[in-house]
């Protein structure tokens, strides 16, 4: 297919790579050099405190890239992604708990603080091998994804599409968040988990620690955004276009929708799951709360607000409307809701393309395979 | 009357009709001291002899009070006995008193523990508890003597012996409730003493409830403390009964080592009845606040299932409606505080009824018209651009009436409840809510099926273009449907805020719910919607006492997202073209 060798020679060229490159270095760079060198009495430095926020927005942007994924080229509008970003960042606090060892309130060697408070004899089973990172880090990837292809071939198989999907893409995360507020689960509770120490042996207090887990953030980022980068214009990103425009046709042209959408699903909820597990560190805190169904439908707020399928518009959108929120919960609390509200509006009543949609269509760059929204495209 | 039989036996040294003679101890025992001292050769004869008639005049003083219990007078003689200058004395008058079961010795017996009951000069009892001294005995006013009144001191165990008197009189009680409780409270220590106490109460009891409670405590005494025959009756008596209490004692009474078999193998047989008859109510019970339950869910998810159900609107701002819907009603009760005069506050829910319906379904027309009419077959969209409505109504509603909950009460018609066979009480307001959400869906129903506006309606979800094309204003029916299922949703509200909390957050609550029942249930039906929200409600309430609150409801939602999967488009599903078309 040459059209396709062609597509792939623009998508990866110099003209690709070169920008990439720079933000990359520019992301890794610039926040260690303004927090570490330039004295902290200066305009330019980079308080402490800035960094371990920046690292959370980049955690946003990757799982509003792993929403995009799914929602902006196969159509699938998951209200549950913030479920699967939860179950990473909790598979690293169940890491991070263990290795607070004996430094606790109690002091048990054996459990932590919230089962000691309980009563607790001895750790479940599910704690197991949480003491090692490599089975904490397997975890992350494993305990999202498995949710996500039980839940998505329950769901593609049986064709549950559209607002059905999205409904009970919400209702999971809603159970889940009813299971994980209960103290018997054995995650917490309510509280769930906090006051971490170290993190592989460093302290997660450090300053060179959070710089070190901003950098791993960056790099969790820009692996993301090439890897859906790889999907989405492969043969299989044609194919999820194809079946988000026309589901039935794809089906009838003997592709197997149910597979495709698993696969995406999938991926999709892995990636989530890595940009919840660095949210923890750096956060310092997860509890039931990240599973509220309010949470993952901002996400898809994210995603409205940079453009939809266009991957570099929701990492885009994350940062700006949680720097947005940072800023205006600082200065007008009471507003925030109402600005947020309104971008939900604007942004699909107004601005259906999001930014960089619009600034594309605006630049009408014709080298590059039109993922943006088709007028037909109707979920 | 006692002393001067005592006199006599002293006399004569015989005990004479000591067998029935509470003074049976006493004389014997005078008797036999008398001949001991009738030795002549004692040099103290004459001492002695004082001493123990001194002595027995003190104890036939007391037990003076104890045989007058069965005169008609005893309640003087009785109160005029704690003015006694010996403890032991009060303390027999005091236990007499108890056993009395004359409703005025509650009040003689509180002023005596709290140190108000006064001995005057005269010897009458003086009761000056209150800003007046009355007689103790008559309960006429006196006018303050010149001399004041001795107070009678009391000491600890006499305070406890009065606190057990008056839990004993309170069966007496002039007040209906503390006889009530007084009754049930006797359950708990059943013996031969309360027995002979619910007999005297049973007898003067007029009230029917207070009887019932009368009689149960009285049957669980004699099953503990009666002759066989008695016990064997208690027991088959005790089977038709649903109390947790009755149920430990039979068990105790069964598991006691002494026990008759006969009594035995009617307390189980008993207990058999009783377990099953629980069962039964607690069937009961669950099934009622299933219903209740459901008919909540039902309010809440009717207006979704016009908005999302016909019209295909997915309308996350839905739960915010059912918010002002309860705002309205705190509104207007506070209106009908301020304005209006106090015996009309039982009203307000009437007003507010209607009012939250037009308040709501005016918002809900708002929102179709700047909002919804341009996202139409767009459903993610209308889902985003909703929400945001909804966190904008929510922060509105915030910052006009503050986060903490507003109180909004039940009007008195709609408080209390009552029991109908015994064990769990229906409450008014959870009666009337479920009666109301039946009135609303009937109304629903009418109007959809009945009106022109309905069949408008129903024309143009079917074939918006033929329905433009027959000169119906399709958009005007989009609006008034949105309004109409926004207005419902507000009246929901005012229900709502009938049993939970009124804040900001409340719309939260029912939304993940509302959309659950509607998709189970079938979309754009309302026979399907009632099916789904009381299903829904009965299941979760029967698993909460299997798998506790939480995991019910995490149960539920997994086996809706189950359901989901074998039907995907709910039970109501569209065929054909027409599911491309939609979307």
């Amino acid at each position: 297919m040459p059209s396709r060798i062609e597509h792939g020679k623009s998508v990866w060229g110099p003209g690709f790579w070169a920008p990439f490159s720079a933000c990359g270095v520019i992301l890794v760079l610039a926040v260690p050099i303004l927090n570490l060198w330039v004295p902290q009495s200066s305009a330019a430095a980079l308080p402490d405190y800035l960094v371990p926020l920046l690292g959370k927005y980049l955690c946003y942007a990757l799982l509003a890239l792993s929403l995009d994924l799914i929602w902006g080229y196969a159509g699938i509008l998951s209200l549950g992604h913030g479920a699967f970003f939860a179950l990473g960042g909790y598979c690293m606090g169940m890491y991070l708990m263990r290795q607070i060892g004996t430094r606790g309130v109690y002091g048990n060697p054996l459990l932590p603080d919230f089962m000691v408070f309980l009563n607790w004899r001895e750790l479940p089973w599910f704690w197991w091998g949480f003491d090692h990172f490599a089975w904490a880090a397997a975890m992350i990837a494993l305990v999202p994804g498995l949710l996500a292809l039980v839940f998505g071939w329950l769901a593609f198989r049986s064709r549950v599409t559209g607002v059905y999907l999205s409904i009970i893409t919400q209702a999971m995360t809603y159970a889940l968040m009813l299971a994980y507020f209960r103290n018997d689960m054995g995650f917490g509770g309510n509280n769930g988990m906090t006051d971490y120490k170290d993190i592989l042996g460093w302290d997660v207090h450090e300053s060179s620690t959070r710089l070190g887990l901003y950098v791993a953030s960056v790099v969790a980022l820009g692996l993301g955004y090439l890897m859906c980068r790889y999907i989405t214009n492969s043969k299989l990103g044609r194919l999820l276009l194809a079946l988000r425009d026309a589901e039935s046709r794809v089906r009838f042209l003997g592709y197997s929708v149910t597979n495709t959408k698993l696969f995406v699903f999938t991926v999709s909820a892995v990636l989530a799951g890595i940009a919840g597990a660095l949210y923890v560190p750096q956060v310092g805190i997860i509890n039931p709360s990240e599973f509220s169904p309010a949470n993952s439908i901002e996400i898809a707020i994210w995603v409205s607000i940079g453009g939809r399928g266009t991957l570099i518009g929701p990492i885009v959108g994350a940062i700006l409307v949680n720097l947005g929120k940072t800023w205006l919960t600082g200065a007008a609390p009471e507003t925030w809701l109402f600005v947020l509200g309104a971008l939900f509006v604007l942004s699909t009543l107004a601005f259906p393309k999001g930014i960089i949609g619009s600034i594309r269509q605006i630049r009408w760059v014709r080298s590059r395979p039109s993922v943006a929204l088709s007028a037909r495209e109707q979920a | 009357m006692g002393l001067r039989k005592l006199h006599f036996a002293q006399i004569h040294g015989l005990s004479g009709d000591a067998v029935t003679d509470p003074n049976l101890r006493t004389e014997s025992t005078l008797s036999r001291i008398a001949g001991e001292c009738a030795d002549p050769g004692s040099r103290s004869w004459g001492r002695r002899v004082r001493v123990y008639l001194v002595r027995s005049m003190l104890i036939a003083l007391v037990t003076w009070a104890t045989v007058a219990t069965a005169r008609a007078d005893e309640f003087s003689t009785l109160v005029n006995a704690l003015g006694s200058g010996s403890f032991a004395d009060k303390e027999q008058a005091i236990v007499a008193l108890g056993k009395l079961g004359d409703p005025r010795a509650i009040s003689v017996l509180t002023a005596l523990r709290d140190g108000h009951l006064e001995k005057a000069p005269d010897g009458q009892i003086i009761n000056a508890e209150g800003a007046k001294s009355i007689n103790a005995i008559t309960g006429t006013e006196i006018s303050k003597a010149a001399e004041p009144g001795q107070r009678i001191r009391v000491n600890n165990r006499l305070r406890g012996l009065i606190d057990g008197a008056l839990g004993a009189l309170t069966l007496f009680s002039p007040d209906p409730a503390a006889r009530l409780a007084a009754a049930q409270d006797a359950l708990r220590y059943p013996s031969a003493d309360q027995a002979a106490l619910l007999e005297r109460a049973l007898a003067l009891e007029q009230d029917p409830g207070i009887r019932a409670a009368m009689e149960q405590s009285l049957v669980a005494a004699r099953l503990v403390s009666g002759s066989k025959e008695e016990r064997l009756a208690a027991a088959r008596a005790l089977g038709a009964t649903t109390d947790p209490q009755v149920k430990s004692l039979l068990d105790q009474v069964r598991a006691a080592p002494d026990v008759d078999p006969d009594v035995r193998r009617a307390a189980d047989a008993a207990l058999t009845s009783i377990g099953n008859r629980l069962w039964l109510v607690g069937l009961a019970a669950n099934l009622f606040q299933g219903i209740s339950l459901g008919s909540i869910l039902l309010l809440a998810a009717i207006g979704l299932a016009i908005t999302f159900g016909v019209m295909g609107v997915i309308n996350m701002a839905h739960g915010e409606m059912i918010m002002l819907g309860a705002y309205t009603a705190f509104v207007c009760q506070q209106f009908f505080r301020a304005f209006l005069p106090p015996g009309w506050i039982d009203l307000y829910l009437v007003l507010a009824v209607p009012v939250a319906f037009l308040c709501t379904g005016l918002v809900g027309v708002a929102l179709e018209r700047s909002v919804i009419r341009f996202l139409y077959g767009r459903p993610l969209e209308t889902l985003l651009a909703t929400w945001g409505v909804s966190l904008i109504l929510q922060q509105a509603v915030r910052s006009i009436f503050g986060s903490p909950n507003k109180e909004v009460s039940n009007p008195s018609w709609m408080t209390g409840g009552f029991d109908p066979i015994g064990g769990f009480t229906i409450t008014w307001n959870r009666l009337v809510i479920i009666f109301f959400c039946f009135v609303v869906l009937g109304g629903l129903a009418l109007i959809l099926n009945r009106t022109s506006f309905g069949l408008h309606m129903r024309a143009v979800t079917q074939n918006r273009a033929m329905a433009a094309a027959m000169a119906i204003r399709t958009a005007r029916v989009d609006a008034l449907t949105f309004g109409l299922g926004s207005g419902i949703a507000g009246m929901a509200g005012v229900a709502l805020s009938q049993i939970g909390n009124v804040s900001p957050n409340l719309g939260t609550v029912y939304i993940v719910d509302s959309f659950l029942v509607v998709v189970f249930g079938g979309v754009g039906n309302l026979m399907g919607t009632l099916v789904g929200a009381l299903s829904l409600g009965i299941v979760n309430k029967f698993l909460e006492p299997v798998a506790g609150a939480i995991l019910g409801k995490i149960v539920v939602l997994v086996a809706i997202i189950l359901f989901i999967q074998r039907r995907p488009r709910g039970l109501f599903a569209l065929k054909g073209r027409t599911v491309e078309a939609g979307a």
